[in-house]
């Protein structure tokens, strides 16, 4: 029997509308049930779990180093930000120092995806709203991030370029450059968007003013990220708790105080620009270095060393048939995602395989936050209500 | 309790407001554990959100565990993060494997609604006042809580 909503008595000429889960606007397969008076909706739920999988299960029968492959398949617009969390729980649980140059890359990564889920966000959520073009101008510059992430990584979306103690590869030649091509570009290409859509009379009427909710809502429903610094409260897990040497960066956390759709726009806006800022930061002061830790029972041997040294062929062979042994314990690590606060709860039996990793998932709590955005509002704005608070289904689900 | 958790000055300052409420309490890699005993969680809950030296406004995250075949066997884990002090809590509430069960906490933090339908779902622990607890993400029809240590990861059951 599936999720529905019960007749209020004296009120049934009011529609009970089944909304999804096969919709182009709800990004995956979001079920919403409203009940409508005319146009308005008076009462709204959601129903999801169409994707669940059981990741967090898993998890507790693979390795750590298997389990880094899993996080990417979650919120797959943004696999490099969950490997950078599930990597730094698993290293706070054993203790493990990262060589800077690591810590930069991965900080200029998860950037480069950042810009790219927001990329993602900004042209679906135009479709949704009407603005068809937008989605094409997104969608080219993405391919360029996609192709930089295939050249380090090999994988254009399932990356798990982020190892425990360190990075899978050292990145092939001339990915400076190319780097540097992409952002000396991409400042001029969000403008275009900006002229496509900021002062569009259109798009100002369709999302100003709707959807909105105030700081303190929007703190007790758990909503991160964009989504609650369009409301105006300037709290990101990068400044507040820096991880991966994001201390060492300068750069800004934009709000907005409005609390509505538009609001929570110009903050991803806003942020995309950040991101080029720190981008360019983690390039030009780029440290030499190793990009693995010295700890050779927990990161894989090079292979050459394994072909001259038996340490190095034992080590490998224990890493690979039986993993590694953390200390008993259990850390919850949190990182800036592009969609808010992804954090991973890590328990620790002192077995090779976690005794309980959970996903503290970004849009999970934010879609909490969706049917007081839609109460009262037309059933056109909601469309434009489930876009702003960007939520992927994948990591909802899990 | 270790000396690092003795000294700190969430547990200090828990212990000035309610005397007797903190079990036990832990710090491991910095973080601070408090373990909470079941029938207090409200009131311990109440205070650290609306105390201004404390203001654990935000509830991050809340799951649990299962420590099958261990007696008491549920853990239910609260994460809880003050914006305005920038510091993190864990509570933690034990629960016997025998109908477990805690008050819900949707009164205090709203954004607990999800989560703890999902540990409805997934664990089978039940919320007392919870305004709404059914499956979340399996179907309603589904027998068992996979997330329990007890249920299969391969083959059937």
């Amino acid at each position: 029997m599936p999720l529905t909503l019960e007749r209020v008595p004296g009120q049934e000429e009011r529609v009970i509308l089944s909304m999804g889960p096969q919709h182009p606007s709800t990004h995956g397969v979001l079920r919403l049930v409203l009940e409508l008076e005319g146009e308005t909706v008076v009462r709204a739920i959601y129903d999801i779990g169409y994707l669940h999988t059981g990741f967090e299960k898993s998890f507790e029968r693979l390795t750590y180093s298997q389990d880094i492959t899993l996080t990417d398949r979650m919120d797959y617009l943004a696999p490099l930000s969950n490997n950078l969390a599930f990597c730094l729980a698993t290293e706070k649980l054993l203790d493990l120092e990262i060589p800077p140059k690591a810590q930069y890359i991965r900080v200029l990564l998860t950037e480069l995806t950042r810009i790219q889920s927001h990329l993602v966000w900004l042209g679906t959520h135009a479709i949704d709203i009407g603005a068809m073009s937008v989605f094409l101008y997104c969608f080219r510059e993405r391919e360029d991030i996609l192709r930089i992430f295939e050249m380090m990584s090999g994988q254009r979306m399932m990356t798990s370029y982020f190892r425990i103690g360190g990075l899978a590869l050292e990145p092939p030649l001339g990915w400076t450059e190319r780097v540097e091509r992409f952002i000396k570009r991409f400042p001029a290409k969000i403008d275009e968007y900006e002229g496509l859509l900021t002062r569009n009379p259109i798009w100002m009427v369709r999302t100003q003013g709707i959807g909105a909710i105030s700081a303190a809502d929007a703190v007790a429903y758990g909503v991160s990220g964009p989504s609650l610094r369009g409301s105006g409260v300037k709290w990101d897990v990068r400044k507040a708790e820096p991880y991966s040497s994001y201390d060492k960066f300068n750069f800004d956390v934009p709000t907005r105080p409005e609390g509505d759709v538009y609001a929570r726009y110009l903050v991803r806006l806003g942020e995309m620009r950040e991101s080029v800022k720190i981008v360019r930061q983690a390039l030009d002061g780029l440290p030499e270095g190793p990009i693995k830790a010295n700890a050779p029972h927990i990161v894989l041997p090079e292979r050459e060393s394994m072909k001259t040294s038996i340490e190095a062929l034992i080590y490998h062979f224990k890493i690979v048939t039986e993993g590694f042994h953390p200390p008993t314990g259990e850390v919850y690590q949190s990182i800036e995602s592009p969609r808010g606060e992804f954090g991973i709860y890590m328990v620790s039996d002192g077995s090779p395989r976690p005794f309980r990793c959970h996903v503290r998932a970004p849009s999970f709590a934010n879609l909490q936050a969706l049917p007081k955005l839609i109460e009262g509002r037309l059933i056109a704005d909601v469309v434009a209500c489930i876009g702003s608070i960007d939520v992927v289904l994948g990591e909802i689900d899990r | 309790m270790n000396a690092e958790a003795q000294n700190h000055p969430v547990i200090q300052r828990l212990e000035t407001l309610i005397p007797g409420a903190v079990e036990e309490g832990q710090v491991f890699r910095g973080e601070l554990t408090l373990w909470i005993p079941a029938g207090r969680l409200r009131g311990v809950a109440e205070v650290l959100r609306d105390d201004p030296e404390l203001s654990f406004k935000y509830l991050s995250d809340l799951t649990a565990l299962d420590h099958f075949p261990l007696e008491p066997r549920f853990e239910t884990v609260y994460h809880l993060y003050s914006i305005e002090h920038n510091r993190r809590l864990r509570l933690k509430v034990r629960l016997s494997g025998d109908n477990p069960g805690v008050d819900s906490m949707v009164p205090v933090w709203p954004g607990a609604i999800a989560f703890e339908r999902e540990i409805f779902d997934l664990f089978g622990i039940q919320f007392a006042g919870h305004p709404y607890l059914v499956r979340i993400l399996l179907p309603d029809d589904w027998e068992g809580h996979p997330l329990r240590k007890d249920y299969p990861t391969e083959g059937y059951r």
